[in-house]
């Protein structure tokens, strides 16, 4: 018989909890109703942050959605329990329905404390702990920000979600100031080195750190609104915006009304089984009070959830104790902790590594012979995380030294023992990882993570992941391949280096020597890419380079739905004379082309038949158009907002550095399409951080973001330098671009490349600006020769009977146009005939009034 | 009796190697590929997944021994000697006899 599981929170314990019971009950033995107050489903509190960097809220959902389309499962989202009765075994909503169990989960997490500061509730003052504070919050900071105010913030808390709420309201461009109680930040998880190496990081962001500080009132406007911070010792803090960050308080009430056993700080007291002290109630995650203490944090949360889901099946599963590493990137500073970090283990031996200039502390913890792991704290340089954390209580086999000197000195293999715990947050140990690729054919990350769950929480341990992975295949003797495809061994960077060191500059010469095969659509335009940024003096079309190009190159438009072309001129910085859109309408009116504007600030042209097109730009070129290289992957667009020229906020000329930078980079091939963008002002009006390269200006110059865009996966730019001179920002682009073109994988945007080059954006910047590895010169020159040798692809053509000659329908009848294209007329513009209209209707409108065809 | 009418197209010194051409029999669009080796190979010029006709744009090239071309929309791979969908076992395409004769490419397409 089935039976009634309620669980009453919707938060991702309660989540994980669903998800374990219906994947394990095959007997479907539960029917499951889930109580969320929220309004929204599930979602991933950890990444709140993300909020601000764009993401929509839809975005933190968790895990498949399908599992809320289950039958067996019941979400029901903006419901609030009132009261238990754990002797009728029901629950009694706000709305006084009543809904009975037969067992009953408390997952009702925790609420932010807020310490009794007076006037804690004046408007501006904020938690941050939902989807709703966060938004409430974003949209606060705007609504001053579109005051035309500058806003000062304060966040009362240097914990996790302290800082992670000082680089939210730094984000939204407000001045931020953290206050801590404690003589240090982050105190749970580092000690006072790590504390201070945080510190000086944090600050080196724009972002005060007050420690040894207490907060004593809000002061208010006469409207009621937070105006500034009085502290205990100092002068006040200018405050329009409070955010309390000072911790968080167990949601323990239903379990005190109902007579549950209450922790001595709070919690529903719960047994090693997460049973409480009512039989048919249980209490997971922050809570439960377990081992005599509540969990702030996921992972043990989740673990909670997999024993309730085991128990409810007739398991055995016990509490295993809780690992409280954490591994963040806080305002893109890395901070870790992990293991007896404060080295409290008798006998206990520390190993440190500091270097304050380059902002790095690291620490182990080892036992009193120095051979035993215990634990550590990494702050400034976490990569070594991921591989040391599950070697906590274990030998480490190597000097332990060699662990914490800076990145590049020699990379330490680790050889992780099967029961090590690679994922926490999922408890996914190495040899169940080796397992699914050993035994479940999990051949690449993907199908990995999917299988074993590793991975698909904080993400932190996707590289040793990803390590594992590939040992596993290695040993199986299947190759990891960075083949291009099967006529190249290669992976892109490395047939680049091939071509530029061997100085073989057709298709031909290359693929003899260093492939087989005559190709195909996969390496011959990586090929293409590559030729034309070590030979740019070359034309897309000369010679046998021309066989290389996919359609959008061959002919230097972009191919529509119905194998017509979309046509669009370059307008550098989106700026363009009254005449020039004359031209571009009167082109568009006599071809009958559709037009739009596109989302980079240009026309675009749709509805050009092939043997069209060079009478289109004739017409564009004698006007001064060139090509806007829409077509391929290179430079498309620099977009940029009106800058200080008209704008009453632009503290630079963001329109004449954007055409600076169109034309110098026009053309530019690249692994993948390029877009960059130019704001005028903080205020983005060019959105120039959803760009690969993104420049913002400021008042002593500009800031250099990149690493935006990300297609699929929307990402924000990071930022690379700050208040560069014009001369600076265009070297540091060239070698941004250079850097990534020579490296970068086929297809890869420059938002993956950056996360996935070893060392990341830290590397990045330490080549663009430290000439780290000693190619600057040669990323200048390779830059410099694509400037020099620029030639307008479209101009060029035009001059080229040979070249023009490809342009007709067919071979033997040039002009005649394509008989099946067929056009209905909508919003007064042409768009293809749907399927269905095409069965019913007779032809509606072929090409425009005018056929215009070339002599 | 079907009879096959070997047509002129067009003279075999206008097909560049490695790309394709439309050519029009009649009403029927064609798409005409020299490969490397110098072989010219003829298939419909119409994609059956996308609709349009477009093949003739492709890029030619080779999976293993079999002369290919790929369609320009979505990236299928055809066998050129067959018209065989090689990503796709379902999908095939018309292929055409080709000749070349005094410099000129016959095509075979059908009783039309």
């Amino acid at each position: 018989m089935t039976r009634h599981l309620v669980i009453v929170g919707g938060g991702m314990v309660a989540h994980r909890l669903v998800e374990a019971l219906r994947s394990r009950d095959t007997a479907a033995a539960w029917r499951i109703t889930v109580l969320a107050e929220e309004p929204r489903m599930p979602y991933d509190r950890v990444a709140l942050t993300s909020y601000f960097s764009g993401r929509d809220p839809q975005d933190l959902s968790l895990g498949d959605p399908e599992l809320w389309n289950d039958p067996a499962v019941t979400l029901r989202k903006g419901v609030t329990v009132a009261a238990m009765d754990v002797e009728a075994k029901t629950v009694r909503t706000t709305r006084d329905e009543v809904i009975a169990y037969d067992e009953l989960v408390l997952a009702t997490g925790s609420y932010a404390f807020v310490p009794p500061v007076k006037n804690s509730e004046a408007n501006g003052c904020f938690v941050y702990r939902t989807v709703d504070d966060v938004a409430a919050l974003r949209v606060y900071v705007e609504r001053l920000r579109a005051e035309g105010k500058e806003v000062s913030g304060v966040v009362v808390g240097g914990g996790l979600l302290g800082l992670e709420a000082a680089g939210a309201l730094r984000a939204l461009g407000a001045t931020t100031k953290v206050v801590e109680f404690a003589p240090r930040l982050m105190a749970l998880q580092v000690d006072e080195g790590g504390g201070s190496a945080l510190a000086r990081l944090i600050r080196t962001l724009d972002i005060e750190v007050l420690t040894s500080s207490q907060v004593t009132r809000v002061k208010t406007t006469s409207q009621g609104a937070a105006r500034a911070m009085a502290v205990a010792d100092g002068p006040d803090l200018p405050a329009d915006v409070v955010v309390f960050a000072t911790g968080v308080r167990p949601r323990d009430e239903l379990g005190r009304a109902s007579g549950l056993e209450i922790g001595e700080r709070g919690g529903v007291v719960v047994d090693d089984s997460c049973r409480t002290s009512v039989p048919g109630v249980w209490a997971i995650g922050e809570v439960a009070c377990i081992e005599g203490r509540v969990w702030g944090l996921v992972a043990p949360g989740y673990a909670m959830a997999e024993i309730v889901a085991d128990r409810l099946l007739e398991g055995e599963a016990t509490f295993p104790g809780a690992d409280s590493s954490t591994k963040l990137k806080l305002l893109g500073v890395d901070v870790a902790s992990f293991g007896d970090a404060f080295g409290v283990t008798e006998g206990a031996l520390d190993i440190v590594y500091a270097d304050p200039v380059a902002g790095v502390y690291k620490k182990l913890v080892l036992s009193d012979d120095a051979r035993t792991l215990l634990g550590g704290i990494l702050v400034g340089d976490a990569s070594a995380y991921s591989g040391l954390r599950p070697m906590v209580g274990r030998q480490l086999g190597a000097d332990p030294a060699s662990y914490l000197l800076p990145e590049g000195s020699q990379p330490v293999q680790l050889d992780l023992p099967d029961d090590a715990p690679v994922c926490s947050c999922n408890n996914v140990s190495a040899g169940t990882i080796r397992c699914a690729v050993r035994e479940e054919g999990c051949g690449e990350l993907k199908s990995l993570c999917g299988k074993t769950k590793a991975g698909t929480s904080c993400g932190s341990c996707l590289p040793i992941v990803k390590r594992l992975l590939n040992t596993e295949l290695a040993a199986a003797g299947v190759e990891v391949s960075k083949a291009l495809c099967e006529h190249f061994a290669l992976s892109r960077a490395e047939l680049f280096d091939v071509v530029r060191v061997t100085e073989l500059r057709t298709f031909s010469e290359i693929v003899e020597r260093h492939g087989n095969g005559r190709g195909c659509d996969i390496c011959k335009p990586v090929v293409a890419s590559i030729l034309a940024s070590l030979d740019p003096a070359g034309h897309v079309l000369d010679g046998e380079r021309a066989t290389l190009q996919d359609t959008n190159d061959h002919v230097m438009a972009n191919i529509q739905k119905d194998g017509t072309y979309s046509v669009v001129p370059r307008i550098p910085g989106g700026e363009v004379t009254p005449e020039g859109l004359i031209t571009i309408g009167e082109v568009a009116r006599d071809f009958g082309l559709y037009t739009k504007i596109t989302g980079g600030q240009r026309v675009d042209l749709f509805g050009a038949r092939i043997e069209q097109l060079p009478a289109i730009w004739k017409r564009l070129v004698d006007a001064g158009f060139e090509s806007g290289h829409a077509y391929g992957k290179s430079l498309r667009t620099v977009k940029s907002c009106v800058g200080s020229t008209w704008c009453r906020y632009g503290v630079q000329d963001s329109v004449g550095m954007a055409i600076a930078l169109e034309l110098r980079y026009r053309g530019l091939r690249s692994p993948h399409k390029l877009k960059l963008g130019v704001s005028g002002c903080a205020r983005e009006c060019a959105e120039a951080r959803g760009k690969d390269v993104g420049i913002i200006a400021t008042e002593n110059g500009w800031n250099l973001y990149v690493g935006g865009n990300g297609g699929m996966t929307p990402r924000h730019a990071q930022l690379l330098a700050s208040d560069l001179s014009d001369e600076q920002l265009l070297q540091a682009i060239d070698r941004f671009l250079m850097y990534y073109i020579r490296t970068g994988d086929r297809l890869q945007r420059t938002a993956v490349w950056v996360n996935e080059i070893e060392g990341g954006l830290d590397h990045v910047r330490d080549v663009v600006l430290n000439d780290s590895l000693g190619i600057a010169a040669d990323l200048d020159a390779a830059m410099a020769g694509h400037i020099d040798s620029y030639v307008d692809e479209w101009q060029a053509t035009l001059q080229d009977p040979e070249k023009l000659a490809r342009f007709v329908s067919f071979v033997n009848a040039p002009d005649q146009p394509d008989a099946d294209l067929r056009y209905v007329v909508e919003r007064n513009q042409p768009r293809p005939a749907t399927p269905a209209e095409r069965g019913q209707m007779e032809p509606v409108l072929l090409s425009g009034p005018r056929l215009e065809v070339r002599r | 009796m079907n009879t096959i009418t070997a047509v002129a197209v067009c003279s075999y010194d206008v097909l560049l190697p490695e790309r394709g051409v439309a050519a029009l029999i009649g009403q029927r669009q064609i798409a005409l590929f020299r490969t490397h080796d110098g072989t010219v190979y003829a298939l419909d010029n119409h994609d059956p997944v996308s609709g349009a006709n477009v093949m003739s744009r492709g890029i030619v090239g080779s999976r293993g021994d079999v002369p290919t071309v790929a369609s320009p929309m979505f990236k299928e791979v055809y066998d050129l000697r067959t018209g065989q969908c090689l990503d796709d076992p379902d999908v095939t395409i018309p292929a055409y006899g080709v000749q070349v004769v005094d410099g000129q490419v016959l095509v075979s397409a059908g009783d039309e």
